[in-house]
């Protein structure tokens, strides 16, 4: 088999040919090994490789396969953001603060798939603790669209995206704070789910908004995407915001007819701000669920525009206390050069962070302030629940929301890095399910065509109700069985041969 | 509400990050852009709405207080800062973190 069909198979066909022995899980993970050192340094999408822990997994699959005993993801590899500590690894959040951190220890996510036996082929680039749209926050620099080169991979988590859609990685994980799994798996093309707040543990996972933070797989197809969820969900008592609930199989619906589904579109979701080009392919997509069988229900989410100001309040504030750990004490970056205790905490932190990171923990100092609280950090938690109550009112009429992912296609690098509003915006129709805590997924929908560049790809947003993954990954893998857009991937220039 | 340099000054010492003149004054620019976003919240009527602090509605957990770590002191310092102001080693000595003195 050609190295570029192997690292272009579903999770579902990985485990096939792995447990009938077709492939070794050494040949597999090296077969991307290979693809990684080809691309990876035109694209940027990993941080950190280590091929001798890499390939120490690898054969640990192939033992644990011989021995009989092998999961459904046992010698599969898949990419890390780098936002979760796997114990060895640097683990660094893109941050210059934490650019020599070695994790002592595994976040939840990672030890799960430790112990479902798959391989960590490495951990990916992203906005500096997780704070962007774009990439172009990172300390390690930006990320390649794969589509195209001279765009963004959409952001957090654009290393992870760029990774899934250039085939450097099997799957991979992502967190999703105001978007940052959705809107890089839009701008990538290719299948994102951000689970109910709660489902995945966040142990281990560096903090930004802890009452938003949650992490998702990143994955060629929506059952990819399920399989991921089988092993990152469950309780975890280290994360004291885990929900203690059964344990769910995400496959189980996978199979089920759509006929009947009511699909609310929110009239917000296609206002002013929306491209025209990505609003057709999103109508194109709606028009294929209806000859699934889906019913159509106009609905409305009154508050959507309110998201981004009580997000930009909400978030900040989070985490200007959550980031108030990094003090260089104890890890972390410390000043070359200091005079007293206070002199070394500012100048640590100075230098240590980016400009996006120290504006955010400005904001949210400045609205946590004395004399400020009531007028942004209450008032804006008021509108929160005011968002939330939104969608309950929502799916009292319909079973699934559907709309776009990002209201365009990837933009150009370095086109919105001077405009945090801009960038801000890139957020539009993703924020407000973090806020009410609600699971959100982008599929690929097809391609918009841009005035100066190639067609780019547009994801259609599926937003479902509380614990309603299965049914969304349901609705997913359906259109995926009548169109062909998420087997789409680019073809990438000349790599390193 | 209009921001001004000092305000930037201000909040930039709460936050412990050194902040010069030049710095001061593009982060003013931008915040005033991001704060003018956030104004947009004051158009909206909130009296009476419970504020909602969390995605879910739920109790804090609470657990016997017993050991449940293991002591991972030595892998934990090996992440220790440099000592800096001259010194290339490590901010540890004796299982302890070196900062300035801070009593006299």
């Amino acid at each position: 088999m050609a190295n570029s069909e192997l690292t272009n198979g579903s999770l579902k066909a990985y485990a096939q040919l792995l447990q009938s022995k077709q492939i070794s899980s050494l040949e597999l993970t090296q077969a991307f090994l290979q693809r990684i050192k080809q691309y990876n340094p035109s694209i940027n999408a990993y941080i950190a490789l280590d091929e001798d822990k890499t390939l120490a997994q690898a054969r640990a699959a192939d033992a644990r396969i011989a021995a009989g005993s092998a999961a459904p993801l046992t010698g599969i590899p898949i990419a890390q953001k780098d936002i979760f500590c796997a114990k060895g690894w640097p683990t660094t959040c893109g941050s210059k603060m934490l650019a020599n951190f070695v994790a002592p220890y595994d976040a939840h996510v990672i030890s799960q798939f430790d112990a479902a036996g798959a391989v960590n082929l490495g951990k990916t680039n992203m906005d500096e603790f997780a704070m962007g749209s774009s990439n172009e926050t990172s300390y390690f620099g930006g990320v390649k669209n794969p589509w195209s080169f001279d765009r963004v991979p959409g952001g957090s988590s654009g290393g992870s995206a760029a990774a899934v859609a250039a085939r450097l990685c099997a799957a991979a994980t992502g967190t999703d704070t105001g978007g940052s799994i959705r809107q890089p798996a839009s701008l990538c093309g290719f299948t994102g789910l951000k689970p109910t707040y709660g489902v995945v543990s966040r142990f281990g996972m560096i903090a930004f908004a802890s009452s938003l933070d949650q992490a998702g797989p990143m994955a060629k197809s929506a059952e990819d995407c399920a399989l991921m969820m089988n092993v990152m969900a469950g309780f975890d008592e280290r994360d004291s915001t885990s929900l203690d609930r059964a344990k769910e199989d995400y496959c189980r619906d996978l199979n089920k007819p759509l006929a009947g589904l009511k699909i609310g579109l929110p009239k917000e979701f296609f206002a002013e701000g929306l491209s025209a080009e990505v609003g057709q392919v999103i109508e194109n997509a709606i028009a294929e669920y209806k000859k699934l069988g889906a019913e159509i229900v106009n609905i409305s989410l009154p508050n959507t525009g309110l998201s981004i100001p009580v997000y930009y309040v909400l978030a900040p504030a989070e985490a200007s206390s959550n980031l108030s750990r990094y003090d260089g004490v104890r890890y972390g970056h410390r000043a070359a050069e200091y005079t007293d205790l206070m002199d070394m905490y500012c100048k640590s932190r100075a230098e240590g962070f980016g400009a996006e990171v120290k504006r955010r923990i400005l904001i949210g100092t400045y609205v946590l302030s004395a004399g400020y609280y009531d007028a942004y950090y209450l008032k804006a938690q008021q509108i929160r629940r005011l968002i939330a109550q939104d969608f309950v009112e929502a799916f009292k009429q319909c079973d699934v929301i559907m709309g776009p992912a990002a209201p365009s296609t990837a933009f150009k690098a370095g086109e919105k890095v001077d405009d945090p509003v801009a960038m801000y915006l890139q957020d539009i129709y993703t924020i407000s399910t973090n806020l009410a805590g609600l699971p959100g997924m982008s599929v690929p929908a097809g391609f918009a065509s841009s005035q100066d560049g190639p067609a780019l790809p547009v994801g259609l947003q599926i937003i479902g109700n509380y614990f309603d993954e299965a049914r969304m990954l349901n609705v997913a893998h359906q259109y995926q069985q009548v169109t062909d857009w998420h087997t789409l991937a680019p073809n990438l220039p000349e790599g390193k041969a | 509400m209009a921001l001004s340099i000092e305000d930037i000054k201000k909040v930039a010492h709460l936050a412990r990050i050194e902040i010069n003149e030049t710095d001061a004054q593009a982060t003013l620019n931008k915040l005033s852009g991001i704060l003018a976003l956030i104004e947009q919240m004051q158009a909206v009527d909130t009296s009476g709405i419970v504020p909602m602090s969390h995605a879910q509605d739920l109790s804090q957990r609470l657990r016997d207080d017993v050991v449940s770590k293991t002591n991972l002191r030595d892998e934990f310092q090996k992440n220790a800062p440099i000592l800096g102001n001259g010194s290339q080693e490590l901010a540890v000595a004796g299982g302890l973190y070196l900062v300035p003195k801070v009593i006299e």
